[in-house]
């Protein structure tokens, strides 16, 4: 079976509305949230979509999916972890006491706040983590990437052209990524800043999807311009 | 729902646009097979004229494509069904002119965005099923065939019933589909093909005969034709079927020309001749065109020889590539595989 995962724990405060997380912010008159969930609504293949929010945002989440989705019941909305990993960990927990968890068992998660996402993305997603285990979507880095472990002053350049950007969808067989998850020590999940990387460390290969330049992640109030205006703009420059 | 369109924005240049596409009482395709068509390559390659591209660019094009069913909030579908859309768009029903015909009705990839897109948000009414184990290459290019298709049901309601000969000019797309069908629809007459191409001709090989108009049997006549030449092979094709043609025949046109065409008006008087223009199809002609799938499995058979160029599109710089790769065909059809 096959779930889709959308985190929306974040908490806004890079955004700088503090009150409202950035996936509830609206674009056209519907939440960022909605429009990303409405992508994966369309992917027969999934067996639910748990969507997993703040605590105290659960209910809202819950209200506002009834308000503008077509296919709720298809939709579970369960509270998020303290970090990315953990809420991802609690969706795994959640699939194992409603369904079943087993080797073939596969995840597609997905940030909240990446409306963009697109069908190809997504299906080449759920099949090169059924071929190869995991896989984590990119872009060729068009930036070069510079290196600074003091923060002061540059210790490398890698290569650019192995370099490229983390998206999302990143997608795993489910089971195994909370084993190693798990066999990880503090110190190594102090690191972590996304899931990919807990395969990376233990060694498991992860594949490369390609993703899109606008698949872009709505952080800070400048993306919420870019997004607004890739959408709101339809009669074009 | 964030929907992807690819338009043309101008002449070879495509861009990406977004849109929102609500889920809610329309169903919802994901197109997988498009076919790139004439009409799209005028606008690709900017040979319209200045002002009509100025009034309808940007917009996607494509208006022959078949999906897949992804939501489906009507019974009549369910998600994973194999469909064709229908490209016109009526907005008033009337009863005596036909769907395609009304003036008040859209049509995808002229005056309304084409199928190029990530989604294609659609009524029920517009969609038509197609036969678990067809070719999607094949069936991509339904729309053309069903045009043959209304030609065809158009000319049995027009022409009289003496149908014992039955000539078609064109050595291309459309008098391949054309007679192939003829050979189907009325299966006791004699079909004649009229081309320009000896090895065109050669692949029309279900046909009663083919021709050179260059070198026509002196004796043959012919009770009814079908114009499938357009473009400026127009005047001489009409003028060799009034020609040939015997008196009281009907001749149905069905190339597009771009400028107006002359035409034998004294011979048409004097043989008491129709003429009758077609275009577009509207939804009966698409069920008809699966029907006819149906009951002759060699007609999908016959136009899998049309199928041309295949070309993956699975990144934005493939959609340029497809539509060059089609201008440089001979014949038949350039498939995109819609991957993107």
């Amino acid at each position: 079976m096959t779930f889709a995962v959308i985190l929306a724990g974040g908490t806004g405060e890079r955004m700088g509305v503090a009150d409202t997380p950035k996936q509830f912010l609206e674009i056209k008159g519907k939440p960022i949230l909605i429009y990303t969930v409405e992508k994966f609504l369309l992917h027969a293949e999934f067996e639910k979509i748990i969507v997993l929010t703040p605590k105290d945002w659960v209910n809202h989440t819950k209200h506002i999916l009834r308000k503008y989705s077509a296919a709720s019941e298809n939709i579970a909305v369960i509270p998020g972890g303290a970090t990315r990993n953990e809420t991802i960990m609690n969706a795994i927990d959640y699939i194992e006491k409603e369904y079943a968890l087993d080797d073939d068992t596969v995840i597609v998660t997905h940030d909240s706040v990446r409306p963009f996402v697109t069908h190809r993305i997504i299906e080449e997603n759920i099949a090169a983590a059924k071929a190869f285990g995991a896989c984590d979507t990119v872009i060729p880095a068009s930036d070069t990437i510079v290196e600074s472990t003091d923060a002061d002053q540059i210790s490398s350049i890698p290569l650019r052209q192995n370099m490229y950007q983390g998206q999302t969808p990143q997608s795993f067989k489910a089971k195994a990524l909370r084993d190693d998850y798990r066999s990880l020590s503090d110190k190594e999940k102090a690191i972590l800043t996304d899931a990919a990387k807990i395969c990376v460390i233990k060694g498991r290969p992860v594949k490369l999807v390609q993703g899109e330049t606008y698949n872009i992640k709505i952080t800070y109030p400048y993306d919420l311009r870019i997004a607004r205006s890739l959408l709101e703009d339809t009669d074009n420059d | 729902m964030i929907n992807t369109i690819y338009r043309l924005k101008s002449p070879r240049r495509f861009e990406i646009a977004f849109e929102d596409m609500p889920i809610g009482e329309d169903i919802i395709v994901r197109p997988l097979r498009l076919s790139i068509c004439n009409a799209d390559q005028r606008y690709y390659q900017g040979t319209r004229d200045a002002k009509v591209l100025k009034e309808k660019l940007p917009m996607a094009l494509i208006h022959e494509a078949v999906g897949e069913v992804v939501y489906s909030p009507s019974p009549l579908f369910k998600p994973s069904d194999r469909v064709v859309m229908v490209p016109n768009i009526p907005t008033e029903q009337d009863e005596y002119i036909a769907e395609n015909y009304l003036r008040s009705s859209k049509f995808c990839g002229s005056s309304a965005d084409g199928f190029m897109q990530e989604y294609y948000s659609i009524s029920p009414e517009r969609l038509v099923g197609l036969p678990e184990n067809i070719d999607l290459d094949v069936a991509a290019f339904t729309e053309i065939v069903s045009v043959s298709v209304h030609a065809i049901t158009r000319f049995l309601s027009i022409s009289h019933q003496r149908r014992d000969d039955i000539g078609v000019w064109g050595d291309g797309n459309l008098s391949f589909i054309t007679s192939l069908l003829l050979t189907k629809m009325l299966p006791d007459s004699r079909v004649h093909i009229f081309g320009i191409n000896p090895e065109k001709l050669s692949d029309f090989s279900f046909a009663y005969d083919t021709h050179l108009t260059t070198d026509i049997p002196k004796n043959l006549t012919l009770d009814h034709a079908f114009e499938c030449v357009g473009a400026s092979g127009s005047p001489i094709a009409i003028e060799q079927i009034i020609g040939l043609i015997r008196p009281e025949g009907t001749i149905s046109i069905l190339g597009v020309s771009e400028y107006p065409v002359p035409i034998n008006t004294r011979m048409i008087l004097e043989k008491g001749l129709r003429l009758f223009g077609t275009s577009r199809s509207g939804k009966v002609d698409f069920d008809k065109t699966i029907e006819l799938y149906q009951q002759y499995p060699d007609i999908p058979e016959n136009l899998s020889r049309l199928v041309g160029n295949i070309v993956e599109i699975n990144e934005f710089s493939d959609l340029k590539k497809a539509f060059e790769t089609d201008i440089r065909k001979s014949l038949g059809k350039t498939i995109m595989h819609w991957n993107i």
